[in-house]
């Protein structure tokens, strides 16, 4: 449960729009003073978090009509890239690639992502450069000045399903299918109170690919008796904003081929094509780390020295 | 600090010299991240090489593609323009290298060295004056190559430098005919 | 920047050259080397110094940045994103920026709640006081339009509803929020011209952080005791003493902040900023950035007409008042002692008002529905006692604790059984080199 109340939703669903709360931050250590302030934060927020926990209890029981989403919380998986010192696991991000491209890609767009970048999947040149000659690119205008297709090159992006975000939406029920290049960062369910606090010491970053997995993976559970789902909609449990989404289970076991010998099941896949979203929203996540390790590793050695020389300069020195 | 010592000096010295150090290679590193975001960014280098169909280009026709956003000829040069450039003296040039970026940095300016085993015809270069970067005129100038404007640099048939104020020949890029009928540029 | 002539003569005779045609090395000289401090500053002042550590950086990360961002509203969510990708080093420059603003916010709330604890406001440093609230409050101002460029659902829906505050304002608050957003809602025009600001007015907060610093050079520096300074054995120079404290403080806090933003990055942002703005759909739930959340719930806390002021407009004005009563502590505060060790009383409301702070922002990020209502009024009413009540009273009734001659007495007494005689004080500003 979610110590906190939300907005109250009409029956409607509200595809594409996002509850995840804002996490806030407190307290920042140094010296007696200052950690009795967090601490004081904490025991703050604690009251409040308590004397919320009745009214939050009491909408429970109301099974078929919830209020607050999504209604179960994100299951937490084990990511190869979770944690300072995560990588991407190549292997992985290929059999993601392969799973959008053969089944995300029908409807979302992938705006942001070059074919050059691929070589983070793991790819050669010669393989990126076979990847892109297999999409068709509109081009132009040449000369005469018509536009034309021509086959991808390595520096175009993705090309997008749908011409125009009105068409994707009048193509799938009036909800454009989101553009997927920032979508592990663009989700996530607010953790609440205390575990944003944690959060900061585990460095629990995967928000965004825990939410994609579980919302790809929830699919197959029945809704609570009586309740309502709207026309057109699929119940999933894990969904943000509501009971339902419009969009369709999209996965489904043996749906796509895997030669590296991965289990080829809905919940593979959705592992697969999360990791590989991470990946297309923060392609330069092993860089940050690893410069994020050093910069550290160099503050406190550089820290310890200045430590050591402040010391020296203020032996004797009554203070 | 003279009152507050009561430490071996030499110490006390190797405490801040090193302390010192540290900041320097700190703000060092600090730097770096400012000077790299000024290099050409992932996505101009991506550009950075082209694919040209030539087929369509008889004796004497040129094109002009952009590469790295300037201006590379690609010119089927007639026997005549050939002949000239093949007929001048190497001594008599301003500029004796070839700068052909497909060659060794030494190569002398002889009209083979300016194009490319086998296709001898076809001048690939980058069409920027090697004065102050105007772009000059095709088939213009004293010698039939190509003329600047801006300042009257004169370059020959091979784009080579003949006069005026410009100090080398034109630039021939990195090139390759993938087939009869394509160049790689870049 | 001190008062006062300098006796100072640089050693070099290129220094003694330049020094009497500008006196700029004398000058740096007053001000960070020879520049007495009170030997007994703990390591709450050392924000000052990281303070202005924030400002270059945000300005350098800031200048950067804007050579890769494009201020349109069709081209800025897009290059950002190409700073993100594309850019060399793009993306760690964008996430010390971003970052940069909360951590700049985090050690102005220190440095604000320092100077609350120990009576730093009090005569005669009240103009010191405000200089400093003038830059938070451009620092607030930046802040919020720095949110709004990379055109996310959170810049736009921000920028709509902060914008929103002057619709409250009598008779002329639509045209004053046509004003400023240059249009009918949030649009290019209104990304121009915060992008314009955005780039200026860290520039204006420098200048009135060098007013802030001269007038502390005039006053000088408040203390843990809040005794002025009597001796020159209440004080030490400022190099070598205050610089290396300073410079061991930043370095702690620099490695908190790198944390941030190597490990956690977005952690302080949210995630409908991901989403490319959306004039037509409002994300389920806004919230401002955390620095802004304690306001936040004032804003929402007032839910009910007060005469005839309608609850938009109350708690528009309430908002507003919260920030006016950092302007009126100094004379708010009736108190003779200055620094709260010594006033027993004063030292409980304070922390009291700083578990409040923390609560409201809590509240603030939370729905405003059902007993979250109650409780961010009952907080706003406790933010707004403390100024209007326990400021004036306290210092009437309270009865402080015997307080120290001096600086160096306190040094003393807090030090006894060490060496009695304070080492070091014998030394005079003027012979460090």
């Amino acid at each position: 449960m979610i110590p906190k109340s939300g907005n109250r939703y009409s029956d409607k669903v509200m595809l594409e729009t996002m509850t995840a709360r804002q996490r806030i931050s407190r307290g920042i250590g140094m010296k007696k003073v200052l950690s009795s302030l967090a601490l004081l934060g904490l025991v703050a927020a604690g009251m409040g978090a308590a004397s919320t926990g009745a009214s939050a209890q009491e909408e429970a029981h109301n099974e078929a009509a919830p209020t607050h989403f999504p209604i179960h919380e994100p299951k937490e998986m084990d990511w190869s890239f979770a944690g300072p010192f995560g990588t991407y696991d190549k292997a992985q991000l290929q059999r993601g690639l392969k799973v959008y491209k053969e089944v995300c890609s029908a409807c979302h767009s992938m705006n942001l992502v070059a074919f050059r970048t691929l070589e983070g999947l793991g790819y050669s040149d010669a393989q990126i450069k076979t990847l892109a000659a297999e999409y068709t690119i509109h081009d132009g205008p040449n000369d005469a000045g018509d536009m034309f297709d021509r086959p991808g090159k390595p520096s175009d992006h993705f090309p997008a399903p749908f011409p125009n975000v009105e068409a994707a939406a009048a193509a799938n029920g009036g909800a454009a299918p989101p553009d997927m290049s920032l979508l592990a960062k663009a989700r996530g369910v607010e953790r609440g109170f205390p575990r944003f606090v944690f959060d900061i010491f585990t460095q629990y970053a995967q928000g965004g690919p825990d939410y994609i997995h579980s919302l790809l993976t929830g699919y197959d559970q029945q809704p609570p008796a009586g309740m309502v789902i709207p026309e057109g909609t699929h119940y999933n449990p894990y969904f943000l904003s509501g009971v339902s989404l419009k969009m369709p289970k999209p996965l489904s076991d043996g749906q796509v081929t895997y030669d590296d010998g991965a289990p080829q099941t809905v919940d593979q896949y959705s592992r697969d094509v999360s990791a590989f979203l991470m990946w297309a929203a923060e392609p330069h996540l092993e860089d940050r780390k690893k410069t994020g390790f050093r910069v550290l590793v160099f503050l406190l050695l550089f820290g310890a020295l200045v430590y050591l020389t402040k010391r020296k300069v203020w032996a004797g020195v009554a203070h | 600090m003279s009152a507050t010592d009561t430490q071996d000096p030499n110490r006390r010295d190797f405490l801040y010299v090193a302390t010192g150090m540290a900041a320097v290679v700190g703000a060092g590193a600090v730097a770096w991240p400012f000077i790299d975001q000024m290099r050409p960014d992932a996505s101009t280098l991506a550009l950075a090489s082209v694919e040209v169909d030539v087929s369509s280009l008889t004796p004497g026709m040129s094109l002009v593609v952009k590469w790295r956003g300037k201006p590379v000829v690609v010119r089927n040069r007639t026997e005549k323009e050939m002949k000239d450039a093949e007929a001048v003296n190497l001594a008599e040039l301003k500029d004796p290298i070839a700068r052909n970026a497909n060659l060794p940095a030494d190569a002398p300016a002889t009209d083979a060295n300016r194009t490319t085993p086998g296709k001898e015809a076809w001048m690939v270069m980058v069409q920027v004056c090697t004065h102050l970067g105007c772009i000059p005129l095709g088939q213009e100038g004293d010698f039939g190559g190509w003329f600047c404007p801006c300042h009257g640099s004169v370059y020959d048939t091979a784009g080579r430098i003949r006069k005026g104020p410009a100090p080398e020949n034109m630039a021939v890029p990195v090139f390759q005919f993938v087939s009869d009928t394509k160049i790689r540029i870049g | 920047m001190s008062e006062g002539h300098s006796t100072y003569t640089p050693k070099s005779g290129i220094g003694r050259w330049f020094d009497s045609r500008m006196p700029l090395p004398r000058l740096v000289y007053d001000s960070f080397i020879a520049y007495p401090v009170p030997r007994n500053l703990n390591y709450a002042w050392t924000f000052g110094g990281i303070l202005a550590l924030m400002l270059a950086a945000q300005i350098l990360t800031g200048i950067v940045l804007a050579m890769h961002y494009a201020a349109d509203s069709t081209l800025a969510f897009d290059s950002v994103e190409k700073i993100m990708r594309d850019v060399n080093s793009g993306w760690l420059l964008r996430y010390l920026h971003s970052n940069g603003a909360s951590f700049f916010f985090v050690a102005v709330y220190i440095h604000i709640f320092r100077g609350l604890y120990y009576g730093s406001y009090k005569a005669p440093r009240e103009l010191l006081w405000i200089l400093g609230c003038i830059i938070y409050l451009l620092m607030m101002a930046t802040g919020f339009m720095g949110y709004v460029l990379p055109w996310g659902q959170m810049s736009f829906w921000g920028a709509t509803v902060i914008t929103g505050f002057f619709t409250a304002i009598p008779l002329v608050g639509d045209w004053i929020q046509q004003l400023l957003l240059g249009g009918f809602a949030v649009d290019n025009p209104t990304l121009n011209r915060f992008f314009a600001l955005h780039y200026l007015l860290p520039f204006m907060i420098a200048g009135v952080v060098v007013l802030h610093i001269w007038a502390l050079h005039v006053v000088g520096q408040n203390n843990p005791t809040g005794i002025e300074v009597k001796s020159k054995t209440d004080t030490l120079a400022f190099t070598p003493y205050a610089t290396i404290k300073d410079g061991f403080g930043m370095i702690v806090f620099l490695f908190v902040f790198a944390y941030f933003v190597f490990y956690l990055p977005n952690y302080l942002g949210h995630p409908d900023n991901y989403t490319v703005a959306n004039p037509l759909k409002t994300p389920a739930h806004i919230v401002p950035e955390w620095y802004f959340l304690p306001f936040y719930a004032i804003l929402r806390a007032i839910t009910f007409n007060i005469g005839p002021i309608n609850s938009k407009l109350g708690g528009v004005l309430c908002m507003f008042g919260a920030i006016v009563m950092l302007f009126l502590v100094p004379w708010l505060d009736t108190s003779k002692v200055r620094s709260a060790v010594y006033r027993p009383w004063y030292k409980l409301f304070f922390w009291l008002f700083v578990a409040d702070a923390i609560l409201l922002g809590w509240l603030g990020s939370q729905p405003a529905e059902g007993s979250y209502v109650f409780m961010a009024q009952m907080a706003t009413l406790f933010y707004f006692a403390f100024f209007l009540v326990a400021l004036p009273v306290l210092g009437l009734i309270e009865k402080p604790r015997r307080l120290p001659n001096s600086i160096t007495e306190a040094v003393l007494e807090k030090n006894k059984g060490g060496g009695g005689h304070p080492a070091g004080a014998t030394t005079a500003p003027e012979t460090k080199g």
